[in-house]
């Protein structure tokens, strides 16, 4: 089961730093980050990058967007 | 549209903006506005807070076009790749008291981090005080941010409740046109307007509003932020706003010296003042609210244009605050601090502290 993070609602920079949080505390491989903006799905990515991770897969209905992010 | 990759907000498309921004700004300046004011946000709100009467501050009453073009740039591009999202519900009046905190700060620098770059640009030493107060200001948010520091989360909402700061801009230049600036008065219908000074300088009216709706579409794809610039360094020691807001000064630069609008120096420089404390502590004031309420005063407006009430909420704050600052005697001039300009700064201080402090809760 990949950890989640749920930043509906909120912008820049807390679905970042909360991606970060979930980095660094990950039980998993593999996150699940849930945002509903453009902006903070480009930035989620961006960070994720530069700590190493890779961005899966991103899947957006409905006016949110799934980042699956994974280690290495 | 969808489909297309976001260029602009890439790491090329992002220096790309600001080297728009850098050569439209002092070029605004040689059309006719104010030294040094090509675009400053904090500036031109003040500077329409003072057209509607909210300050009676004579020199400084103008109804800003660019403006009116930042919020519907970045509508017209929000519409155009989908990214509209009417969205509120995020401790709106607490980003009122920001939006007017952060404008009284900068009266007191006399400038928004925008001017203050392109003050920096064109040779005001004052400025790097500036400069370095609205870092000392971002990094004191960021200790916030790190603490969990949040205003919660924002809410869908109606498509009208998004549109009410662009309904807001339209009516004020709707205003500029019925009542247009009449040579040698001081007034035309309800529009108040400056015979003298900074209000009295303006490139003119379509240019200013053509350079601002450009500004406005770019900086909307690629998310410019000059507070975000500095704060996605401290946390996360990433270049990749800095390096869109060091293209905007770079260029700046570049385009004042071919201009002919560099003048090194501290003293006599044109809407600034030599009080290094204040213009220091000014800007830290401004920069804690900015970095409180999570955008520039640029920001706010191209997030505003995008749907986002809050940051609408945000900017009302500002344009109200630039009343209190120059009713209240709180604004600077370059003679100096205004008469109740340093307490208000202590009072801002204490208040964003008190609003960082106590807005912590984690979010569920």
């Amino acid at each position: 089961m990949a950890d989640t993070v749920d930043a509906r609602g909120l912008s820049c920079p807390q679905p970042v730093l909360m991606t970060l949080d979930a980095i660094k505390a990950a039980q998993s491989d593999e996150i699940l980050v849930i945002v509903d903006n453009e902006a903070s799905k480009e930035n989620v990515c961006r960070a994720a990058t530069n700590k190493g991770w890779t961005v899966a897969d991103t899947n957006e209905e409905a006016g949110e967007c799934k980042i699956t992010i994974k280690k290495g | 549209m969808k489909g297309l990759k976001n260029i602009f907000a890439g790491g090329w498309g992002i220096i790309a903006v600001g080297v728009v921004i850098g050569i439209l700004a002092p070029l605004l300046q040689k059309w006719g506005n104010p030294g040094n004011m090509g675009v400053c946000v904090a500036c031109f709100e003040r500077d329409i807070a003072g057209a509607v009467g909210l300050h009676r501050a004579g020199v400084v009453q103008y109804i800003r076009p660019e403006i009116i073009g930042f919020v519907f740039g970045s509508l017209g591009a929000a519409l155009i790749f989908k990214e509209y999202r009417p969205r509120l519900g995020s401790a709106p009046i607490v980003r009122f008291m920001l939006g007017a905190f952060a404008m009284i700060g900068a009266l007191v620098f006399l400038g928004c981090p925008w001017r203050a770059a392109l003050r920096l640009a064109a040779g005001d030493g004052n400025a790097i005080l500036g400069l370095l107060g609205l870092a000392v200001g971002v990094w004191i948010g960021t200790l916030f941010l790190k603490g969990g520091y949040n205003l919660g989360r924002t809410q869908p909402t109606h498509h009208t409740a998004g549109l009410m700061l662009p309904l807001f801009m339209a009516g004020l230049l709707a205003l500029l046109f019925i009542f247009p600036a009449v040579s040698g008065e001081a007034k035309n219908g309800v529009l108040f307007y400056s015979l003298k000074g900074p209000g009295a300088m303006h490139a003119p009216l379509l240019v200013s509003l053509g350079v601002g709706l450009l500004i406005g579409f770019l900086a909307q794809r690629s998310r410019f932020c000059t507070m975000g610039a500095i704060r996605d360094f401290v946390l996360f020691r990433q270049m990749h706003l800095l390096s869109g807001f060091i293209a905007l000064i770079i260029t700046a630069f570049i385009v004042n010296f071919m201009v002919g609008q560099f003048h090194p120096g501290f003293a006599g420089q044109p809407v600034a003042h030599t009080m290094h404390v204040w213009n220091f502590a000014g800007m830290i004031l401004s920069g804690l609210a900015f970095c409180l309420a999570g955008g520039c005063p640029g920001r706010q407006l191209f997030l505003a244009g995008e749907g986002d009430g809050d940051a609408a909420v945000f900017v009302m704050g500002m344009i109200v605050g630039a009343g209190f600052s120059h009713n209240f005697g709180l604004a600077s001039s370059p003679k100096g601090v205004g008469p109740y300009g340093i307490e208000a700064v202590v009072i801002g201080l204490l208040v964003c502290l008190f609003i960082g402090f106590t807005m912590r809760k984690r979010i569920a």
